[in-house]
């Protein structure tokens, strides 16, 4: 595929301004010297050249997507059409509040219904995306114990499992990082969990279900621990998708949780973004929130600014859209359509893994939640066929592969989630391929090692892209 | 009630049964009956595509949408051509997730790599990353990845827009780091008491917004030179359509270069998304925060696209990491790259040029309504000044009006913005109203 800088012609543009209509001003001795490269192109070369683009952009319309951890559901068209009407995207961050009242709406609108569905207290939706709400998170976390000059605490629990996230946001939250390995089943692990905390522990962080999958039965022993200690306890929101109206972080003894709106909640992810990270919290926590939070007065919405807040996280209220995407999401789905959604991730999941389980080294044999993990590791050894061999050769099938060599507690990870929108028929063409592509390995493991084979590129450099970074296009 | 949910209930029943399982409560069974709802959580039923359009729709009324924005501050009004909603609605697009797999995702990686460029160019630096969430958090990065072992205290101007002071406040609370404050002086970052002030044994950075807050151009090659004697390094907040007319921060010394790219074809939207730009020289490009796109080639020679110096990053570096950034703003960084498509360097020029130009005549008319600027200095396309009148009473009768007017700041003064969007019978329409507010 040529570059939009490959398709340029010196002298080509779109027509889109008006001439000026007042006297002309230039900047003198501020002015730009240097010349400056942009495209020139039609926007008959725009639009072709972007659809090309698309057509080698993999989505969820395209087939299904099974990425373990993020919950590739598919993304109902009117979340998109509500979050183009010009009532919200014509609105400026600083107008007058009276002239904002359906945008603070939609704010405390949001804030009931997630803090209802995570049984949490207060929320703000300043963070843009999950990590952005774990530092957020985490700061209130550092804000209780410096209020009440508990200076020792620096120290926050992670386990073994975590996605990279936790430890990299402890660290950037001011926090040194106390890892903890998990047991064989998965789970936490109590005994370490028990040893690990002190007087040092400010808090826990912890997924759950896990990232194996599973619920931690023991939930409510381990928050309890870490309460007892005098750490709280935060949610990592990202599997959530399990658990939407079956239980709520709020009720297993966590004080702070984040959503990943753009998993959970339908909005898309844009490729990488933008998502939306609001992160909830107790009551007791309320004040050190963001920025403000709304507030409903006989006269309207309006903005109450957190008396003892951590500060802004984000410039204006977060990623504004995207919460309005993922407010439609709810209004629709309402009470029992969001069970009722976490019902059918766990039905799709474990209907996967039985079909797959005759095959595959399940890491964990037992009911999953809305994903489940596989190990490669014996295959590897045996016919020398990789967890990442197996996902390239899903290519091949038009479908994404799986999540690979995630968590790192399992070796040759396969990580897999088909979300509650897939149906028996993808799901079925999902188990013949893997079933195919596992018989592949044994007969023809050269083919296997070698997929993807039908891919507009094959297995690309990584190593030389790292090696020699060529990082933009060069002119001549 | 809505759902999206494919399987009939028959079919559910039928892969409860093939999967071992008599009813959904028993895949649940490991959760502790002391934390399992029986009956879901209380919030409203669902409704209807249709029923939630109105609401939707309804909600959307409530808001004042303005006909005429005289109001930047951060968030600006700009055209947006509409090739560029075109592109980015593509479904692919829209729903695709990070591009790890490299093979099914050449063309998301290579439009980050356009966008990478791109910015670039208008930067004139060596090296950009996939973005970040917005101008503000691309500020506060920034400051980390210039801080060393023994290089500590970062500095800020005054003349910072206060979000994204507030937002760089935060991270340095996060990390435990001491940012301060160098005082303003006429509406520019004060070099006396900037020399005075920081230390050249602890000062890892200065970062300098051009133009600043009040729209002011400040003079970045002398404040660059000044942060290199001190050791430090110097990073600055740029506004990416006035760099079409701008020295680029490269000339100015920057060792860094960051921005809001909101103005590049994404609508103000109440704040949200918008797109953290970020730009480096060469030799801090490992220090680079969030996701980078390299090119390679594929095991048949054929040019490709993939994620690289992912050893930077949370998901491999883990606590060592320099960021924990994963998800960033990738739909906005392509919207950013079709706006400049669709502009190329002329239409870019065009727009910047326009902007100041607007702006100028808009300070001059504004002049005429009694409404004095409050600095005389080089501008680009805002300006402050003061009010005769209390600004909340100019201000709510311009609203009446239509007229979303300056926003008004500390001390009775206002700080004005004009771009292309603004036309001359607007803005004579609008002095016309000042005048009759101001001149009572």
């Amino acid at each position: 595929m040529k570059l939009i800088f490959e398709r340029s012609v010196p002298g080509r543009r779109c027509s889109i301004l008006p001439p000026c209509d007042v006297p002309e001003t230039d900047l003198g001795e501020f002015g730009r010297t240097k010349e400056l490269h942009l495209p020139e192109v039609s926007e008959n070369d725009i639009s072709r050249h972007y659809t090309e683009l698309a057509k080698e952009t993999h989505g969820v319309n395209d087939g299904q997507y099974p990425l373990g951890s993020c919950t590739m559901k598919y993304n109902p068209k009117i979340n998109e059409y509500t979050a183009s009407l010009p009532g919200f995207t014509g609105v400026h961050p600083l107008q007058p509040e009276r002239t904002v009242q359906g945008c603070l709406k939609v704010l405390h609108t949001a804030e009931k219904l997630f803090g209802e569905i995570t049984g949490m207290d207060a929320m703000t939706f300043e963070p843009a995306a999950g990590a952005h709400g774990e530092f957020t998170g985490l700061l209130l976390i550092k804000a209780y114990h410096d209020r009440r000059g508990d200076t020792k605490r620096t120290k926050i629990i992670v386990p073994d499992s975590a996605h990279g996230t936790n430890p990299a946001s402890a660290v950037m939250a001011g926090f040194m990082v106390v890892n903890i390995p998990s047991t064989e089943d998965g789970l936490v692990d109590l005994d370490a969990l028990r040893a690990a905390v002190g007087e040092d522990t400010a808090g826990l962080m912890l997924t759950n279900p896990n990232t194996v999958g599973l619920f931690d039965k023991n939930i409510l022993t381990i928050t309890q621990i870490v309460h007892e200690a005098g750490g709280l306890n935060y949610y990592d929101g990202a599997n959530l998708n399990a658990v939407m109206g079956v239980a709520r972080p709020g009720d297993m003894g966590f004080d702070v949780v984040h959503l990943n709106l753009h998993k959970t909640f339908s909005t898309p992810h844009g490729g990488g973004g933008p998502g939306s990270g609001p992160v909830g919290c107790k009551a007791f926590l309320k004040e050190y929130l963001p920025g403000a939070g709304v507030v409903q007065t006989p006269d309207g919405y309006c903005f109450a600014h957190h008396a003892d807040s951590v500060g802004s996280v984000k410039a204006f209220y977060g990623n504004f859209l995207v919460v309005v995407k993922a407010l439609t999401y709810i209004l629709m789905l309402g009470r029992e359509g969001i069970r009722e959604a976490s019902q059918n991730a766990v039905l799709n999941a474990n209907y996967i893994r039985t079909g797959l389980a005759d095959a595959y080294d399940m890491a964990y044999d037992e009911t999953c939640m809305h994903e489940f993990v596989m190990s490669l590791e014996q295959e590897k050894h045996a016919i020398h066929v990789s967890a990442m061999d197996i996902a390239k050769s899903l290519l091949d099938y038009g479908i994404h592969p799986p999540t690979m060599y995630f968590p790192l507690i399992v070796h040759e990870a396969l990580m897999v989630e088909p979300t509650e929108t897939e149906s028996k028929e993808t799901l079925d063409e999902l188990i013949h391929a893997f079933l195919e592509i596992h018989e592949k390995a044994k007969t023809d493991p050269a083919y296997v090692q070698s997929a993807p084979h039908t891919t507009a590129v094959k297995r690309l450099d990584e190593v030389q892209a790292a090696r020699n970074p060529r990082l933009r296009y060069v002119f001549e | 009630m809505g759902s999206f949910i494919s399987n009939t209930g028959s079919q559910q029943k039928e892969m409860l049964k093939k999967a071992g399982y008599a009813d959904f409560d028993a895949l649940f069974e490991g959760i502790p009956r002391e934390v399992y709802l029986k009956d879901g959580v209380q919030i409203p039923s669902g409704l209807s595509e249709l029923e939630v359009c109105e609401k939707m729709e309804e909600t959307a009324a409530k808001n004042t949408v303005f006909r005429h924005v005289f109001r930047g501050a951060g968030s600006y009004r700009h055209y947006i051509p509409a090739i560029v909603k075109s592109v980015t609605a593509k479904e692919d697009f829209l729903t695709a997730y990070t591009p790890y797999q490299a093979e099914i995702s050449q063309g998301n990686l290579q439009s980050i790599f356009e966008f990478q460029t791109m910015i670039c160019e208008l930067t004139g630096l060596d090296v950009a990353n996939a973005s970040v969430y917005d101008g503000a958090t691309a500020a506060a990065e920034s400051v980390f990845m210039c801080k060393e072992r023994k290089r500590t205290k970062a500095y800020v101007s005054a003349t910072t827009p206060p979000e994204v002071l507030a937002v760089m406040k935060t991270y340095c609370y996060g990390r435990n780091t001491e940012l301060i404050v160098i005082p303003e002086k006429d509406g520019v970052t004060d070099l006396d008491a900037l020399v005075l002030m920081m230390d050249g044994a602890s000062a890892a950075c200065l970062y300098l917004q051009q133009p600043n807050y009040y729209g002011i151009l400040e003079d970045a090659g002398t404040i660059g030179r000044l942060v290199h004697e001190k050791g430090a390094r110097f990073i600055m907040g740029c506004n990416p359509i006035a760099l079409a007319v701008m020295k680029t921060p490269a000339e100015c010394g920057a060792d860094v270069a960051v921005g809001e790219g909101q103005p590049l074809g994404l609508s103000m939207g109440f704040g949200g998304p918008y797109l953290g730009f970020m730009a480096a020289t060469k030799e801090m490009m490992r220090k680079l925060p969030g996701r980078i796109v390299g090119e390679t080639t594929d095991s048949e020679g054929k040019r490709g696209f993939v994620l690289t110096l992912q050893a930077r990053e949370q998901h491999i570096r883990r606590e060592k990491a320099g960021s924990n950034i994963c998800s960033n703003q990738a739909l906005c960084a392509m919207t950013a790259s079709v706006y400049l498509s669709a502009m190329g360097s002329a239409g870019l020029f065009e727009v910047a040029k326009l902007c100041t130009s607007k702006a100028h005549y808009l300070r001059e008319e504004l002049k005429k309504a009694r409404l004095k600027p409050v600095y005389d200095k080089p501008f680009f396309h805002e300006f402050v000044t003061e009010c005769p009148v209390p600004a909340d009473t100019l201000l709510l009768r311009l609203e009446e009006k239509g007229y979303l007017g300056g926003l008004p700041l500390s001390g009775g003064r206002i700080l004005w913005c004009a771009t292309e969007m603004n036309t001359k019978t607007e803005m004579d329409a609008l002095v016309q109203l000042v005048k009759e507010v101001a001149s009572v």
